[in-house]
């Protein structure tokens, strides 16, 4: 992975003192709460229910064992022994203190981390695929182009204070696994017909209260110009997007209102001055990081393990385990494994001190002293020999990482919601628990098979519900927390935006909803049809109706809203 | 004592900021339920009746907002020209305004010794944009500034998009900004005043 230099040191370290003094200057009545925000909220501090809330960048999902031991022991003493996984890949302690703040970022600097635009009106963590590098489908890595976008990004003078937060997603592979559909820039690389390196730029993608997939601005971009042509696109929007609503603000109202091709008309002529500048990216600056990204010293070995083979066939156990969280890899006798932070009953996302030590020590004996974070929330081994899988199961179960439920129900995308965030309609959490507890039969999981079902408190879809093949979104009625709920979502290359089946239910209801979702896709499924094929092929009226009139039976007359 | 920094150092403002005079009520904006804080870019920023009422001083060097040069400067046998031409008129450049009805105005932009942004809020982050524009687009060489909500913790920003004299906002100390300006000692990206990035410049 990418190891500092001298200046990215310096940087970090500047960015340390810089908001010591900040917050100081805050603390002692210098500067007003409205000063203060942007200037917290680009080093990844809300102010919560609680406590504030900081979001450390984990870039592009990458973190070496290192890395996480320091979040180990920084969710322990600054905060109560455990963190979130966030769907942008970053880690969320909920309980720090603010005057501790800077002294949890010069903790981060020294194992070259931070929390620099985790949120605000700026560019924030650029995200990909968490099997960048190891996926068999992938083209190409794309990390070296993240992490040269990173420093890009850092610190962009002239896109500080944008109209709007800014992601921007990449990825390199056929099966885009990096939502690139769903954010302000998606980039998906891609190899030329004369073999060279090229970008497939979609722009105008966003969840939040507005769903919009993105669209093709440019299909052919070579890669030396990435952040030209991102310098070009934010510009246009940092200009013309509207700073009047809020809730308009994104890039995607202003490609909406504009129509993608006059909104391309204005960037291409952007661009026409500013192509071939210097932030133009050279083979020397695409090798210097790309040499970071080298695939890791692997050991030739066969395509099986006898070994492995004979504890799947011996150990049912093992064998789910495999089925669910083990993935293909490009290098024969490889694997990689999702460790899953979705065990049933507990906060999706939610790691403990002790179980990211764990992780850690996992990753220094079977994975190179790497892993990564999914925009799922789970953690990832991307380089696990076939002999090691064993013992790497056992570990994993002892400290309860080892649930075999990836990609299935309860799976689940979840934000922090009601119990932590300030802007939430509803509680999230507690919903996905008392689904986990419905479905806590894994038989019955496996039998329905693949499916996301994705929990946000509000319309800000932290959680992603807009692409949950069921989505579930928390709403406010009268002061009450209500429940609205979306099927035929789904993310990848063929993403769609879910449909609200109706009026929404309270929470109580929640579990019997997903239940009688799950019946009719149950009923109707044809061969090995997923729900969100069989969603697609039947439409969702018969969903609608089942989970209405069940409701309606049950239902002593309470309105629904 | 002053609160403009030029060049790292607090000096004497020369110039006289013209503003046009507020007439009957101001109007609240709301959108979704909330104070409307910044202009649509393209929104007018003074109605006619505002400019026409505005007085400017007839010696001296003029800091005059835009709308109200592009009205008035062919007034009086151009008088508002010949002040341009002795280099004793600026222009004040709102966020929301529109660089390219300036620079035709004007025709050679280095005519001006000094373009001044007004940031109405500083989280107004078209100034920087506009400063870039400026130095790089339009050629732009003399003094450019920053006016209105500014504050220290943007001046490292602002300094990268090529503004070199700053108004701080009259409430902080210019002297306690000034630090500002040397937040970070080696960017990333090539910006405006460091015009290559970090990996062209040094050895990495
Ligand atoms: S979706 Fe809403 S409730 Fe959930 S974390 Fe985001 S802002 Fe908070």
């Amino acid at each position: 992975m990418y190891k500092y230099d001298a200046l990215d040191h310096q940087i970090v370290n500047e960015r340390v003192a810089q908001f010591r003094d900040q917050t100081r200057r805050y603390l002692a009545g210098e500067l007003n709460d409205d000063e203060f925000r942007p200037l917290r909220l680009q080093n990844g501090l809300y102010i919560q229910r609680h406590a504030p809330m900081l979001r450390i960048a984990i870039p592009y999902g990458t973190l070496s064992s290192k890395q996480l031991r320091k979040l180990a022991d920084i969710a322990q003493s600054f905060d109560k022994g455990y963190g979130h996984f966030s769907t942008r890949q970053n880690l969320q302690l909920n309980w720090p203190k603010l005057e501790d703040v800077p002294d949890i970022l010069a903790e981060l600097a020294t194992v070259e981390m931070h929390a620099i635009q985790t949120s605000g009106n700026c560019i924030r963590n650029i995200t990909t695929d968490q099997f960048a590098g190891v996926a068999p489908d992938e083209i190409l890595d794309p990390r070296a182009m993240a992490e040269i976008m990173r420093q890009w990004s850092t610190f962009h003078p002239e896109f500080a204070l944008l109209p709007r937060k800014f992601k921007i997603a990449v990825s390199g592979t056929q099966q885009d696994r990096a939502l690139v559909q769903a954010h302000d820039i998606g980039l998906q690389f891609y190899f030329d017909d004369a073999g060279q390196m090229a970008i497939q730029v979609w722009v105008g993608g966003g969840l939040g209260r507005t769903p919009i997939l993105g669209t093709v601005i440019r299909e052919h971009l070579p890669w030396q110009h990435a952040l030209t042509y991102c310098e070009a696109i934010i510009r246009v929007y940092n200009l013309h997007g509207r700073r009047d609503n809020a809730f308009k603000a994104r890039i995607k109202i202003l490609v909406k209102a504009l129509g993608i091709d006059e909104f391309r008309r204005q960037v291409e002529e952007e661009w026409q001055h500013i192509k071939d500048g210097p932030n133009t990216i050279d083979e020397q600056e695409l090798k210097r990081v790309g040499q970071y990204f080298d695939v890791m010293p692997y050991q030739q070995l066969p395509a099986h393990d006898a070994s492995f083979d004979a504890a799947i066939s011996s150990n049912p156990a093992f064998a789910a385990w495999v089925k669910r969280c083990v993935h293909a890899h490009k290098q024969p006798g490889y694997r990689a494994v999702t460790l899953s932070l979705k065990p049933h009953g507990k906060a999706p996302g939610d790691a403990t001190s002790e179980q990211m030590r764990v992780v850690a020590d996992l990753a220094d004996a079977y994975s190179f002293a790497e892993l990564r974070v999914s925009h799922e929330q789970n953690l990832i081994l991307t380089d696990v020999k076939l002999s090691d899988l064993l013992p790497l199961w056992e570990k994993a179960r002892a400290a309860g990482l080892a649930t075999p439920n990836i990609g299935l129900l309860t799976d689940i995308i979840c934000c922090p919601g009601g119990d932590f965030c300030s802007l939430a309609n509803a509680k999230s959490i507690p919903i996905a628990e008392a689904i986990q507890r419905q479905f806590d039969n894994l038989d019955y999981l496996h039998d329905i098979g693949d499916i996301e079902l994705n929990i946000s408190g509000c319309m800000n879809a932290c959680g992603h519900h807009h692409v949950g093949h069921i989505g579930i979104l928390g709403v406010d009625k009268d002061g009450s927390e209500w429940y609205q709920v979306t099927i035929g979502g789904k993310q990848g290359n063929d993403a769609s935006i879910g449909t609200v089946i109706g009026p929404s239910f309270s929470a109580e209801e929640m579990p019997g909803v997903v239940q009688r979702l799950i019946e009719v896709y149950l009923r109707e499924r044809q061969d090995e049809e997923r729900f969100i094929d069989t969603v697609r092929r039947i439409g969702v009226d018969p969903f609608k109706q089942h989970v209405y009139a069940k409701s309606a039976e049950q239902d002593t007359g309470v309105a629904h809203v | 004592m002053s609160n403009l920094i030029r060049n790292n150092a607090i000096v004497a403002d020369e110039w006289t900021r013209v503003s046009p005079p507020t007439l009957g009520e101001e109007q609240v904006r709301k959108q979704a339920g909330k104070v409307v804080l910044f202009k649509l870019t393209g929104e007018e920023s003074y109605s006619a009746e505002q400019i026409a009422q505005t007085d400017i001083p007839a010696q001296g060097k003029i800091l005059l907002p835009l709308a109200v040069w592009l009205a008035r400067r062919h007034e009086a046998n151009n008088a508002l020209e010949q002040r341009l031409e002795k280099g004793e008129l600026g222009i004040i450049v709102a966020t929301h305004e529109s660089l390219e009805k300036l620079v035709e105005s004007v025709g050679d932009i280095n005519r001006l010794p000094i373009i001044a942004i007004f940031v109405e809020r500083f989280a107004d982050g078209r100034i920087f944009s506009l400063g870039n524009l400026l130095r790089t687009r339009y050629g732009y060489r003399n003094e450019l500034r920053a006016i209105g909500d500014v504050l220290r913790d943007q001046l490292f920003f602002l300094k990268r998009c090529g503004f070199d004299s700053y108004l701080i906002r009259a409430d902080r100390s210019a002297q306690e900004a000034l630090s500002g300006l040397q937040d970070f000692q080696q960017p990333y990206q090539a910006a405006v005043d460091i015009p290559q990035p970090a990996w062209r410049r040094i050895p990495r």
